[in-house]
């Protein structure tokens, strides 16, 4: 196992929302810890110097809505590989959901996750299922999984229609302290189709998801925060109406939050033309209408978090044609490069903003202790980024351990250079 | 001599052609109506070339269409009737494009269930990939042999009032018909329950009505598209004696038709439904001139794909 | 090197008469004739004869258009694939004597072609072919039956036929190749 670090880094630019420092600074790590942080330090005992004139450092940056497939899809990636693209793309920290083989609804499977998870090291927050085996019939023993280390609860993949059922699952996740983090999509609305639907879906001759099919399910799964008082985060929002609604609810004090994944503030259904199976997801790429609205949700706060969604697929099931292909793309190693390319650089989002939807705001609503900020005397979780640097995204300069990426081919400015995880330091040259 | 050459490897759809290369196929095609009128029905044109028709979709008569194309210009044809299921075993795109040029296949005539299916194995091929089908989204050559029965008919495309009638959501002939005709300066009126209707079609450049008689009153072709019987299960009308009596072409109806429409169907026709039996066999009918014409246009277009250096 | 003047309108119609005359003088039973022109070069010639044909015996001599692009070896060969305009033939031509006719005869592979058709719209008696110039280079073993005139060329030349049929006045010459044209 990777050793506790020790290392002095002179001249980083730090972005750390929580302490309000945004400037050029040394930071002293020592054995893991961070030591010191001032303007100037200097080296001493042989120590170790990062020239990091050319780098930004932000307090570790969390996703929170990743899938693994272990235990269960192994051949799609595993919780070693998908930590190992998780650091590469800068996260120090994930939330993997629970749509395992078997489904996270017990405590074997979290510990499983966690026990992995640490040999790396790396820190997962394993969200356990609302329903038992993920089925959406009966609650899942969710004070069991609490205790086992489970953060949230999802039956992300499916949607609990059952209304009755959603607010017994809210009240008892409620009481048991877990966020309750929902995949909102009227499955019967959604049908068969395969891209969004609209003008795009009539020409490409693909049965479309109309976008009220999510915006259905988050205006009933308000409706039930409203009525249990339960903290619901939405997950991959993608349809403006989505947006508006979530808004509203924010406005009115209800405890809502939101993530957006890159692919859906990136591109436009236009682009299913070509039937590349690595568009397609669920929920589907919408319209330039949808996307702005992303934009304008990330922009002003409600959409509160970036999170990839990051779902592997092998090859050969991504080669099927377009109606059989698995939805999903893999997302962590781009996130950053994305969400610098469209959002920092276009002018949406301040560096301190992207802080706050990859770090801060994912810390703060999942009560993980000691993430969303640098502080002296905590143990070291950074992210070392050049925003500038120029670089293109293919299968060979991918680590996840399938390649199905939406960015395929993409230039992106801002790059990943360095992750600091639990003490330890990944370079990525 | 105009010059006109056919550069395309491959016939995916209508949507991306140019309207001069739509001319070149029908032109083409009418060359090609004779042959079947001659004594020794064949021309060597392909002899020794391999064409294989994929088809992972059963089909009957586009496929003894092609058939007979193929063999009409002394081609070898070998077919390929896969279940989709073996695509779900796990051969790939790739895999099948790998066996076809080890058979030193020159075209392929593949007839899919998805959308797409063609146009990425027209990538991992070397040799022209024509489409007979995908999904819900084009069938070319359907459409331009309905072009081409169109312009005999009527002498032109060109302002031509077209009304297509039918589940035109999953009408892979209407789109195909739709890109087609507009491109050929045509005037395409779509019709059918509300239901039935794709999304923001309109957008594409043609007139919508869910009225029958709107459909028909201004047209100088009636289209009908097949109703599967299935999807009454998917609550798209809410039974077939509804539909029938909405949306049927029977004489009564024509009553408000011009007097010299013409009826078109692709086949096969679910009598009784989209049209009545008397309609269909009548004198307005030009359904089996369509099935003829089919000959010469799919002819033509596999001499003309057979003409591209690979 | 310049144009070379083969046939002008007057010395162009003197030789088709003469050719005219040939054909009736060979075949003693003239009702057998059918005469088939081989697309483009051969379709006015071929019904200019039958013209001639007409005032020397009074007989009209049924008349056909022969298109080769169907039989042609050459499909896909990189060279840009002619139009098809179609064959026209509306008479049976078994134990009839078919007069194939064409402007320029060169390597045969033509004449393969329009024969390779012609048998397969029956079994004619026999079949002859009638040219307007010969310019040599044969690469398959076909003679004419009927020549207007015999004219030697190198294969940097070719042999242009302008009729008034298509707005031009008569005139076949031979000139050097232009590029873009091999």
């Amino acid at each position: 196992m990777k050793p506790l670090h020790t290392i002095l880094i002179k001249g980083a630019h730090i972005v750390d929302p929580a302490s309000g420092r945004d400037g050029i600074f040394d930071i002293h790590i020592e054995k893991g810890n961070i030591k010191k942080i001032a303007s100037t330090i200097e080296p001493q005992n042989g120590i170790e110097v990062l020239d990091a004139k050319k780098l930004h450092i932000f307090p570790g940056f969390i996703d929170v809505h990743v899938h693994f497939r272990e235990p269960g899809f192994e051949q799609k990636e595993t919780i070693l590989t998908g930590c190992q693209a998780a650091l590469y793309g800068g996260f120090v920290a994930c939330v993997t959901m629970p749509n395992t083989q078997p489904p996270c609804d017990n405590q074997s499977v979290v510990e499983h996750i966690l026990a992995k998870a640490k040999e790396v090291p790396f820190r997962l927050f394993p969200a356990g299922t609302l329903t038992r085996g993920r089925e959406g019939k009966e609650l899942s023993e969710m004070a069991d999984l609490k205790r086992a280390g489970a953060i949230a609860v999802t039956d992300d993949g499916n949607w609990v229609s059952d209304s009755l059922l959603m607010r017994r699952c809210m009240e008892y996740a409620s009481m048991n302290n877990l966020v309750v983090i929902t995949h909102a999509e009227d499955h019967r609305l959604s049908g068969d189709g395969v891209m969004n639907e609209g003008v795009f879906s009539t020409s490409y001759g693909l049965i479309g998801v109309p976008a009220e099919s999510e915006i259905i399910a988050v205006a009933r799964d308000i409706e039930l925060a409203r009525l249990t008082k339960a903290d619901l985060h939405i997950a991959h929002v993608s349809a403006a109406g989505a947006v508006d609604l979530i808004r509203r609810a924010q406005k009115e004090g209800l405890s809502v939050t939101a993530e957006a994944a890159p692919h859906h503030f990136s591109f436009t259904d236009e682009l299913l033309g070509t039937y590349n199976t690595n568009l397609k997801m669920n929920p589907p790429l919408r319209s330039a209408r949808d996307v702005a609205a992303i934009k304008e949700g990330l922009r002003d706060g409600t959409i509160g978090m970036i999170a990839t969604d990051h779902a592997p697929h092998t090859e050969e099931d991504k080669m099927a044609e377009f109606n059989y292909a698995p939805v999903g793309t893999i997302g962590l190693e781009t996130a950053v490069g994305v969400t610098l390319t469209e959002l920092y650089h276009k002018k949406v989002l301040t560096l301190g903003q992207v802080v706050e939807k990859l770090s801060v705001n994912p810390a703060k609503r999942f009560g993980m202790k000691g993430y969303g900020s640098i502080r002296e005397g905590a143990l070291a979780n950074l992210t070392l980024v050049d925003i500038e640097e120029k670089w293109n995204v293919t299968k060979e300069g991918l680590v996840s351990k399938s390649k199905n990426s939406c960015f395929l081919g993409q230039d992106l400015k801002g790059r990943v250079k360095a992750t600091f995880c639990l003490g330890r330091f990944w370079s990525h040259a | 001599m105009s010059g006109r050459v056919w550069k395309r490897k491959d016939l995916l759809g209508l949507k991306d052609l140019e309207p001069e290369e739509i001319e070149l196929i029908l032109d083409t095609a009418e060359s090609f109506q004779e042959i079947g009128n001659r004594p020794i029905k064949k021309v060597p044109t392909l002899q020794g070339r391999t064409l294989v028709n994929l088809f992972f979709e059963p089909s009957t008569r586009t496929r003894i269409s092609f058939e007979l194309a193929e063999k009409r210009l002394s081609a070898d044809t070998v077919n390929f009737s896969a279940d989709i299921s073996s695509t779900i075993k796990g051969e790939t795109v790739k895999d099948t494009a790998k066996n076809l040029e080890a058979l030193q296949v020159s075209l392929v005539i593949m007839r899919h269930p998805s959308s797409g299916a063609p146009h990425r194995l027209a990538r991992y091929l070397k040799c022209g990939v024509i489409n007979a089908g995908d999904g819900i989204n084009e069938h070319p050559t359907q459409a331009l042999l309905d072009m081409f029965t169109v312009r005999q008919k009527k002498g032109k495309l060109k302002g031509v009032k077209v009304s297509f009638i039918g589940d035109i959501l999953h009408s892979r002939v209407a789109r195909s018909n739709l890109w087609g005709l507009t491109k050929m300066g045509a005037e395409v009126t779509l019709c059918g329950p509300r239901t039935l209707l794709p999304r923001d079609v309109e957008k594409l450049g043609v007139r919508v009505t869910t009225s029958l008689e709107e459909a028909v009153e201004s047209a100088d072709v009636i289209n009908l598209l097949r109703i599967q019987l299935e999807r009454q299960k998917d609550s798209f009308f809410p039974s077939i004696r509804e539909y029938a009596n909405t949306y049927q072409i029977n004489k009564d109806v024509l009553k408000k038709a011009k007097p010299d429409v013409v009826i078109m169907h692709p086949g096969p026709v679910n009598r009784g439904v989209e049209l009545s039996s008397d309609v269909v066999d009548g004198p307005y009918s030009i359904i089996l001139d369509q099935v003829t014409n089919g000959l010469a246009v799919r002819m033509a277009v596999l001499y003309l794909l057979s003409g591209v250096k690979p | 090197m310049s144009d070379k003047l083969i046939f002008d309108e007057e010395s162009l119609s003197r030789t088709l008469k003469r050719l005219a005359h040939e054909i009736i003088e060979r075949n003693a039973k003239l009702e057998e004739i059918v005469l088939l022109g081989i697309r483009t070069g051969g379709v006015y010639l071929a019904s200019r004869l039958q013209k001639l044909i007409l005032e020397i015996s009074g007989l009209t001599l049924p008349i056909g258009i022969l298109d080769i692009t169907l039989y042609r070896d050459d499909l896909g060969a990189g060279t840009n694939q002619p139009e098809v305009r179609g064959t026209e033939i509306d008479f049976d031509i078994n134990n009839k004597i078919v007069v194939l006719v064409d402007d320029v005869l060169f390597t045969g592979r033509s004449i393969r072609s329009a024969i390779d058709q012609v048998i397969d719209f029956g079994r004619p008696k026999s079949i002859q072919l009638a040219v307007l110039v010969d310019r040599g280079h044969r690469e398959l073993p076909f003679r004419p039956d009927f020549v207007g005139k015999n004219v030697p060329t190198s294969r940097e030349e070719q042999v242009e036929v302008e009729l008034s049929e298509n707005g031009k006045k008569d005139k076949v010459i031979v000139r050097p190749k232009v590029d873009h044209e091999r």
